[in-house]
This record gives C-alpha cells, structure tokens and sequence, in this order.
C-alpha cells in the first residue's frame, strides 16, 4: 500500500504569531517554522500502520518555501520512505484553492492508495484541503476522523462532528483527515536521523505539474485589508484570603454579569 | 437568464441526519440579508424537505430551494455538494454562504474545488463594497482582523459557528424543488451515527454570552462536575482545556483554543487553566475574563481582567454561594 502523508509546515504556536500588515501573508520570519502537529499525527498513523504491514511505502509531502525541507526532513527521519517538496515563487501566498490544485497534482504524480492528511493547521486553520483534493482527484474523503482503521482496499473510522458521531467507510483510494484525538507523533531516533539523509528527495516547481498559478479564469481568494487587534492588558488580580469569591461575586454583579 | 435576483445569496441550510434544521440557518440567512437576497437550499432525505424548508422561511429566506436526495443520510458530502452546485447554476449568487461546521466545510471545499470558486473559511462577518461581497476573518488567535474578496466570480465563504448576532424577518414560505443531477464524485459511506447527549437546559458553547471553562487543574472527571455546577449558576456554557479534554474528564467537542473552538462571549470563567497560548488563541476575545488559578505566575492572569490566586476548589464553591446570595 503506498500512503502519501500530507505535512504543512507553520509558524510555532508557541510564539506570537504575525502577519505582515502590507501584505496580510504570513510573516514566516517570526517564528520557527515547524512541522505542524496534526501533520505529524497523521504520519503517525501511517507509521503505525506499516509497523503491521510491511508492504508499505510512506511518502510525505508539502507545499512551502525553503524551509521545508527541514520538516521533510524530520518525517523521513521519523520513518517516511521518500519526501516530496513543491516549492515556487509563484505560489507564494497561494490561496486555498491553488494550494489544493497543487497537491492534488503532486499527488496523482506520486500515486496513491490512500491520502492522510490533518483536518485543520494551526495557521491558516481552513479545514478544507482534504475536501478539496479528494474533489479534484475524484476520490472519497473520510474526514474529521478520531478513530481510523486501515484495511487492504478501504478505511473506515469515525467522524467526530458537532453534535455526535458517524460511523464512515470508504474504498481505497481515499483521503483521509484526522483529528487530534489520535495520538502523538514518535520521535525521530539517531538511526532514523542518519538515515534519512540518504531517503529520496524530490523537489518539484509548479511548472513541473502544470500548474499555472496566474491563471486568471479561476476565482482566487484575495486579502483586501489586514488590521492589528490591540493586545489585552491585565486587570485585577487578588491573592485568596477567604474573601476572593465575595470580591469576585461583587466584580460580576456590577458588570451585569450576574 | 436566471429570474433571481442580481444581489442573491445563496445560503446552504444546515438540516441533521434527522431532518432537524440547525441553529446555524438563522445566523447565515441574518448575515446573507444584510448584503443581498438570502436565497436558501435545504438538501435533506425525501419525505423531511418540506418542514425543513418552512423553517427556514421564518428565518427569513425570500426564496427556497428543496433538494431531496435519497443518499444523504448514507453518502457522505457529495449529495450536499452536488445540490449546491446545481443551486449555484439556477441562482447565479454573489456569495455562497456556508456554516463553517465539520460537514459545511467539507461541502463548501468541495463545491468550490468543483466550480473554480474562492473560498473564504472561517468568516465573522460579512459586508459589500464597491466591488461586491467581502469576508471578515478574525485570524491568529483574534490579534489580527483580516478582510478577503474574489478575485472573479462569487464567494463562497463558512461562517463561524455562533459569530453572527444579525437576523433576518421571517418571509412567507416561497419553496421550489431543485433538480439535481448527481455528479457521480466517488463519497465515503455512512455506515451509522451516534448523537451526542447534551444538558437540557444549558447553553451552546459556540456563540454562548457566558462561558465557565475547566483545566487541567480539576484533576479528574469527577471533580469537573464543579465547572458545570458555577457554568449552570451563571447559565454559561461549559469549556474546557486541550489538556483537560486529553486526560478525559470532557469531550473534546468542548475544547475551546487553536484547535478547538474560538468563543468570544460576554464573560469566559478559567477554572485551573494556565493560560497557554493556543488556549489563549480561543478566548482571548472574551469581553471580560476571569480566571482562578493556584499560581500567581500562570499566564492566563496576563490577560484576566479578573484574577484571583487560590485554590479552585476552595474559591469556586464560595463564589457559588456568594452568586446565588446575591440573585435574590
Ligand atoms: C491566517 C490565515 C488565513 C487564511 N485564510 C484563507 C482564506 O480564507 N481563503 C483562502 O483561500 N486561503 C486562506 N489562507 C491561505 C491558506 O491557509 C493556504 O492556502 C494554506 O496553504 C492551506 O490552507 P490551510 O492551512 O488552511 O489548510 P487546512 O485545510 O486547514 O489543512 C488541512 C490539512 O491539509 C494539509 N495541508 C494543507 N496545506 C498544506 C501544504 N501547504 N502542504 C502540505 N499539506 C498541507 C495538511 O495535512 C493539513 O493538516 C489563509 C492563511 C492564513 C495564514
Ligand atoms: C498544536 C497545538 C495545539 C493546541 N491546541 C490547544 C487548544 O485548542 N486548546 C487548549 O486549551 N490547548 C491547546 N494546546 C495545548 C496547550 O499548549 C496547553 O498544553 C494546554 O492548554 C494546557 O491546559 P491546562 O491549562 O488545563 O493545563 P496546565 O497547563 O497543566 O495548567 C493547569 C493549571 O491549573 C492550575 N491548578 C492546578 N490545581 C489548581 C487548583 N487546585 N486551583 C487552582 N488552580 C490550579 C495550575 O496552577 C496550572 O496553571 C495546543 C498545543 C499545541 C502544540
């Protein structure tokens, strides 16, 4: 089975996150970048899956600048086969809808059996890239899924939605999404670490999938204006000396919010 | 030619497995009205279309488009999107209005992956201007307001869940059934589905005034109970920490932060939360916030317009009693 892992790489979440006021993009200078979490959950899965079945080849994939390569990187040394890097000046700030014709390309040129991916990143957090290239690659989506069960020609699992659950099935090819409630990523060892350098690595521009990222006919999301919120300031705070919660009960009162 | 109207919105009513018409409608046909002509599409099971669309009349669709499609309750997405699509022909829309809800963006990226459409996720708001409908995104935790347009054609865009306060008048019922032609897009299977238990009488947290959330620091499932308990005191809400959805004491449905829901409520309670950044990335909107929290150090004080230091369980069982003291 050939499983194609869909990593974004993000800003750390652990800093103040920027945009760039000109040009509402990501500002990729102030943070590491890093491998987002849920991307590496879903490799996860994969990983856990071919520890069962050795007839499997885990490819990773990402769409992003030069920095890439060094989340790439650390899939391949976690256990991914090979890596594949679509990187592009013209597809700097690419909106959603480019950014999954783009995957989508890459994958139907790698070849899949089965697509994993996250259901949302932490920054641009649309939730839609797995809906989008399953659309494209005319292909089932089972997304949302806190639970997957991989089998020889189809995947089922459930779907955590708001108000319940549901149950999915669907025949391979597929993709999947995946939510948090799956676990952790494994840690990339010394042996993987060394390893890793020598795993197959393509790179790939926009060009090379035919792609035409000025392609005007095509409805493009586009920043029109970007504003700064002004940060909260601390208000009040009491050490507990028996009397916070009547203090407390007071501050909610005169705000109405009693 | 279409005979809709030239400032149309088409607005894709959310109804349940069941037929039941979700909060989100009134929300997203109120925000569709204040820019164009909310035309409404309800896609449901045969037999379970026509009360549906009768609701959402009276939240103030002008016109309402009645797909009823025997796969829905088994196909997953595609029956939605496939009469979206045939809606979107009929109309010819400004936006497309969507919830941005785990099914609503699955359909939403799938219709505009289908149609070229720009796509704009996660919306607060929307407005027009010169050049027709714009989104208003409010990104990175809530530190940034970030506006966003089509290039061409109309915009489809998810609205988050519960940011909408706007409704529309009720319309008298005007219902027309929609001819879908299935697009034979390959679908997941349904093979059952499991409807959360909710408390009766207690608030949604999407969208709720008031919201009491727990951490980490209650320290089991059983002593969680007290968050409900100061929540079902003050009618809030109930939230909670990444950490304390992952050591089980709540479902993760209630996880409020970066990767769980982003609430912006009159008042959010923080019971034992340290305040984390992705946790901030939630809530830090809130209008007032209180927390109450052992360490004087932890960051969520940074931001509390209320703070108190102390031992939840201590504090949160007075302020029970001091709250119910001052109700009568
Ligand atoms: C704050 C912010 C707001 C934005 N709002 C919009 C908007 O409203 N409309 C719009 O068109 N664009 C928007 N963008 C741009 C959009 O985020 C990018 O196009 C992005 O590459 C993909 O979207 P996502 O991160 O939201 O993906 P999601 O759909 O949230 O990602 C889900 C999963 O898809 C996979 N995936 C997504 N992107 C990549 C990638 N580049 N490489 C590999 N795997 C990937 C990962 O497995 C990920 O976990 C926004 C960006 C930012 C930073
Ligand atoms: C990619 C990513 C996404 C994430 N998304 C989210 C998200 O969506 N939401 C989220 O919440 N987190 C998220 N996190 C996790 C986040 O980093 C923190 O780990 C988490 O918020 C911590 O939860 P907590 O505050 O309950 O626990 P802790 O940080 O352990 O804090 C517990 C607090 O309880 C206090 N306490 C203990 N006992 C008492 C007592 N008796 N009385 C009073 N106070 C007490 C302690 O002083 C402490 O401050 C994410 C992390 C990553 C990496």
């Amino acid at each position: 089975m050939k499983i194609i892992v869909l990593v974004k790489e993000v800003p750390d979440t652990y800093g103040d996150r920027k945009l760039d006021l000109e040009t509402g993009l990501a500002d990729r200078a102030a943070n590491d970048a890093v491998p987002d979490e849920i991307g590496e959950r879903a490799l996860e899965v994969a990983l856990t899956y071919a520890d069962k079945n050795a007839d499997t080849e885990i490819v990773v994939m990402s769409v992003g600048p030069n920095t890439v390569p060094g989340t790439l990187r650390k899939a391949l040394a976690m256990g991914a086969a090979s890596a594949v890097h679509v990187m592009d000046d013209a597809l700097m700030g690419a909106d959603l809808g480019l950014t999954g014709e783009v995957l989508a390309a890459a994958i139907r040129r790698t070849g899949f059996d089965l697509v994993l991916a996250g259901n949302l990143s932490t920054d641009g957090s649309g939730g839609v890239i797995p809906s989008i290239v399953a659309e494209l690659l005319g292909v089932p989506a089972a997304t949302n899924l806190s639970s997957v069960e991989i089998s020889e020609g189809a995947v089922a699992g459930v779907r955590a939605v708001e108000n319940g659950s549901v149950n999915v099935r669907a025949d391979l090819p597929a993709v999947v999404s995946i939510t948090e409630a799956l676990p952790d990523a494994r840690f990339p060892n010394f042996k993987g670490i060394m390893a890793a350098k020598k795993k197959p690595f393509e790179t790939l521009t926009a060009n090379d999938l035919g792609i035409n990222a000025e392609d005007e006919s095509k409805g493009r999301s586009i920043v029109v204006a970007v504003s700064e919120r002004p940060a909260r300031a601390a208000g009040v705070k009491i050490i507990d000396e028996g009397d916070a919660a009547s203090q407390l009960a007071d501050f909610l009162v005169q705000n109405r919010l009693v | 030619m279409s005979d809709f109207p030239a400032d149309s919105i088409l607005v894709l009513a959310e109804v349940s497995p069941t037929g039941t018409v979700q909060k989100s409608a009134a929300a997203l046909i109120g925000a569709a009205a204040q820019v164009g002509s909310p035309i409404a599409l309800v896609v449901a099971s045969p037999g379970q279309a026509a009360d549906a669309a009768a609701i959402v009349a009276t939240f103030g669709a002008t016109r309402v488009l009645v797909a009823e499609a025997a796969d829905v309750a088994t196909s997953l997405t595609v029956p939605g999107a496939d009469a979206l699509a045939a809606a979107a022909r009929l109309v010819a829309p400004e936006a497309v209005l969507i919830s941005n809800s785990i099914e609503g963006r699955d359909v939403a990226a799938r219709f505009a992956a289908r149609t070229h459409s720009a796509l704009a996720v996660d919306a607060v708001n929307v407005s027009r201007d010169d050049e027709g409908i714009v989104a208003h995104h409010s990104v990175y935790g809530g530190s940034y307001n970030v506006d966003s347009a089509a290039s061409t054609g109309p915009l489809v865009i998810t609205i988050r869940q519960g940011a909408i306060d706007a409704r529309a008048e009720g319309q008298p019922l005007v219902a027309e059934a929609l001819e879908v032609v299935s697009s034979g897009a390959a679908a997941a299977t349904i093979t059952g589905h499991t409807e959360a238990t909710v408390a009766a009488n207690r608030p949604e947290l999407r969208g709720a005034a008031k919201v009491v959330s727990g951490g980490r620091g209650l320290g089991s499932e059983e002593k969680f109970v007290l968050v409900e308990q100061l929540a079902d005191t003050l009618g809030a809400a109930v939230g909670a920490s990444r950490a304390a959805v992952d050591a089980g004491y709540i479902p993760q449905t209630s996880q409020v932060g970066q990767t769980g829901v982003s609430v912006s409520p009159q008042l959010y309670v923080a019971l034992g939360i340290s305040g984390a950044i992705q946790h901030r990335a939630g809530m830090q909107t809130a209008k007032t916030i209180v927390a109450i929290n052992k360490d004087a150090e932890a960051p969520i004080f940074e931001i509390a317009d209320f703070g108190v230091v102390g031992d939840l369980f201590a504090v949160v069982p007075q302020l029970i009693d001091a709250i119910e003291a001052r109700k009568k």
